[in-house]
């Protein structure tokens, strides 16, 4: 990868959904870059087109219009297998609800990724042992998220984008369903890891959380209306 | 690799629902279990009535004549000039009636067979004792007899009846031989009877003659040319009115058999394949409910990067599990019952591994056929919609 390319470079990206016979812009022509080791939060009231974002930034979905490329890829352009595997290889998710797997073991949805990536048990064993032990859950590895608090299954969460160690980690309101108190320590945790050199891109609604961040992007009907620094004093 | 954890999980998720997998499975476990069962006892039967009639050598032809107006039977020499028959090489007419036979106070009725010493090669009939009937008995009509063992005992208990004297309808005989005990067959016992002289018994019995012929040809390839000649002497005689005989081939009925216990297979394999069948609808159809339950877990894995063939594999893995483990215990449950009847019925039971291997085999297909559908359902879902739905 080239210095001169950022690690996400989104261009005109726009979108739109057909619902009842009528067409819906959900974003209406982005365009924005992103560089390796940045902390951006993608902030926008409900309906602003911000989870529609988020999904093509994760590769979830493929915007209609506008270029997207991450990591020099041009992503608009690839199947679903090849998409599959970019969101393996180079994106983190961390969900509002955590999304983990309830019958299985922490270790076990850590692991989740490094299956689909083909590495071997072993190493996975290893690899997911070494992501917990990051997020401080060393003595929680066999017990199921059923098992967990809400910030211990969040952590686990972040064990599992960081285990395949993405250049992206992809946060969609990451304390949303957790107490002020709780997340409040996700959201340290998160921060140390942009201090670790990962970029970090969240998704909010809160801008008390989003001042947090490096770099706010503001989303409103579809367009990109504020893209500011944050200094923190 | 990827294959273990496939495996691994559909374990998993199977046995997370216990109840749910076992009824998905009973349709298979039915299917399975009653086609090893029911080809089980078929096959033993039709083993069994093969080797009975097997036994009977299959050069043998039995003719029995009905008769035709006055004419009911052939006497002693007519039955004997079927010998003549090229191909013949043995001919055993059969005298039948029923007598009181008595021995002091004992009393017993029982059935006599008028014979030639044919009888002992043509129906593999031997003596344990004392001597079979000679052509000098037939020729002189002598009043000697063997005699069955259950009817040996009856008259004399414990004592050897050989050389001892029998009362038949108030005519004395003296035994010379006692018959090897053979057990009972459907025609009923052939321990109780007692044998004469055919020549012997076509006075004492009065009887109309000969209805019974054995024949045994000199091979198994002309059992055909000899029955033809035997059907247009018989026509002849009997000047070709129907039913007046018939002649029973043993070689022809081992054909019918084998021909009956084919389509019997047929029938069992079509129950079966149908059977199978609905099970396996039955598992598509808990496998779709399963999908549709495990919608956000699908998105999740989608999300972090599995691609369509790991979804797609792995709700087929857990089909295919699904129906191989049905397909497992019915087998267990088939090969047990089989094993029961054998042991608690008088049926005769042979298992087919076959059989085994291709119902378990089918129950494997039947989980890859009807996997498919719920299994491609889960594959092409978007991950945002998967997602999004809780």
């Amino acid at each position: 990868m080239s210095t001169s390319e950022p690690l996400i470079r989104v261009q005109n990206m726009q979108h739109s959904y057909t619902m009842a016979g009528e067409s819906m812009a959900i974003l209406k022509g982005l365009t924005f870059n992103i560089d390796y080791g940045e902390f951006v939060a993608i902030i926008g009231p409900s309906g602003s087109g911000k989870s529609t974002l988020m999904n093509m930034l994760g590769c979830l979905d493929v915007a209609n219009e506008g270029d997207y490329f991450l990591d020099g890829q041009e992503i608009r352009k690839l199947s679903d297998n090849k998409l599959a595997q970019i969101r393996n290889e180079k994106i983190g998710f961390i969900f509002q609800n955590f999304n983990l797997l309830p019958k299985l073991s922490a270790v076990e949805n850590v692991e989740l990724p490094l299956i689909y990536r083909g590495m071997s048990h072993r190493e996975r064993r290893e690899v997911a042992r070494n992501a917990l032990v990051r997020v401080g859950l060393e003595s929680r590895i066999d017990h199921r998220p059923s098992e967990l608090s809400g910030g211990q299954q969040q952590r686990v969460a972040i064990a599992r984008a960081l285990a395949g160690t993405p250049p992206i980690l992809l946060a969609d309101e990451p304390t949303g369903a957790l107490d002020s108190k709780t997340g409040k320590e996700v959201l340290e945790m998160i921060k140390a890891l942009n201090e670790q050199g990962h970029t970090i891109i969240l998704i909010t609604h809160d801008l008390e959380i989003a001042e947090q961040a490096k770099r706010i992007i503001r989303i409103q009907d579809g367009d990109l209306v504020e893209d500011r620094k944050v200094s923190h004093s | 690799m990827m294959l273990y954890q496939s495996m691994k999980m559909a374990f998993k998720s199977i046995l997370s629902s216990k109840i749910r997998a076992f009824l998905t499975m009973l349709g298979i476990i039915i299917g399975v279990s009653s086609v090893i069962a029911l080809v089980s006892v078929g096959q033993g039967t039709t083993s069994q009535i093969t080797e009975s009639l097997s036994s009977l050598g299959t050069n043998q032809l039995t003719v029995n004549i009905m008769g035709r107006g006055a004419t009911t039977s052939l006497t002693y020499e007519e039955a004997l000039a079927l010998g003549e028959i090229e191909g013949v090489e043995n001919v055993s007419p059969v005298i039948t009636g029923n007598v009181t036979a008595k021995n002091g106070t004992e009393n017993v009725s029982v059935s006599v067979e008028g014979i030639t010493p044919a009888y002992e090669e043509v129906q593999d009939f031997h003596v344990q004792s004392g001597r079979f009937l000679l052509e000098i008995d037939t020729d002189y009509r002598q009043k000697v007899a063997l005699i069955g063992t259950d009817t040996a005992e009856d008259l004399f208990g414990t004592d050897d009846p050989v050389g001892q004297k029998v009362q038949l309808n108030g005519s004395s005989f003296k035994i010379v031989g006692l018959l090897e005990s053979k057990g009972s067959t459907s025609g009923g016992s052939s321990d109780e009877k007692i044998l004469i002289p055919i020549s012997t018994a076509e006075r004492f019995l009065q009887s109309k003659g000969v209805r019974s012929i054995t024949i045994t040809t000199t091979s198994n390839d002309n059992v055909e040319d000899v029955k033809t000649e035997l059907e247009s002497t018989l026509d002849a005689k009997f000047s070709g009115a129907e039913n007046s005989y018939s002649v029973f081939d043993s070689q022809e009925m081992l054909e019918t058999v084998n021909e009956t216990s084919d389509t019997l297979s047929m029938a069992l394999g079509g129950i079966a394949g149908i059977s199978l069948f609905v099970g396996g609808i039955g598992i598509m159809n808990i496998m779709i409910v399963s999908v549709n339950e495990r919608t956000r877990e699908i998105g999740i894995r989608k999300a972090i990067g599995a691609k369509k063939i790991n979804i797609m594999m792995q709700f087929m893995i857990e089909s295919v599990v699904l129906s191989g483990t049905g397909g497992l215990i019915g087998v267990g449950l088939g090969l047990g019952a089989s094993w029961a009847v054998g042991k608690y019925t008088t049926m005769n039971v042979a298992t087919s591994w076959n059989m085994v291997l291709i119902s378990f085999t089918f129950s494997l297909i039947i989980g890859v056929v009807f996997g498919m559908i719920p299994a491609n359902k889960a594959a092409r879902m978007r991950p945002i919609y998967a997602l999004r739905n809780d």
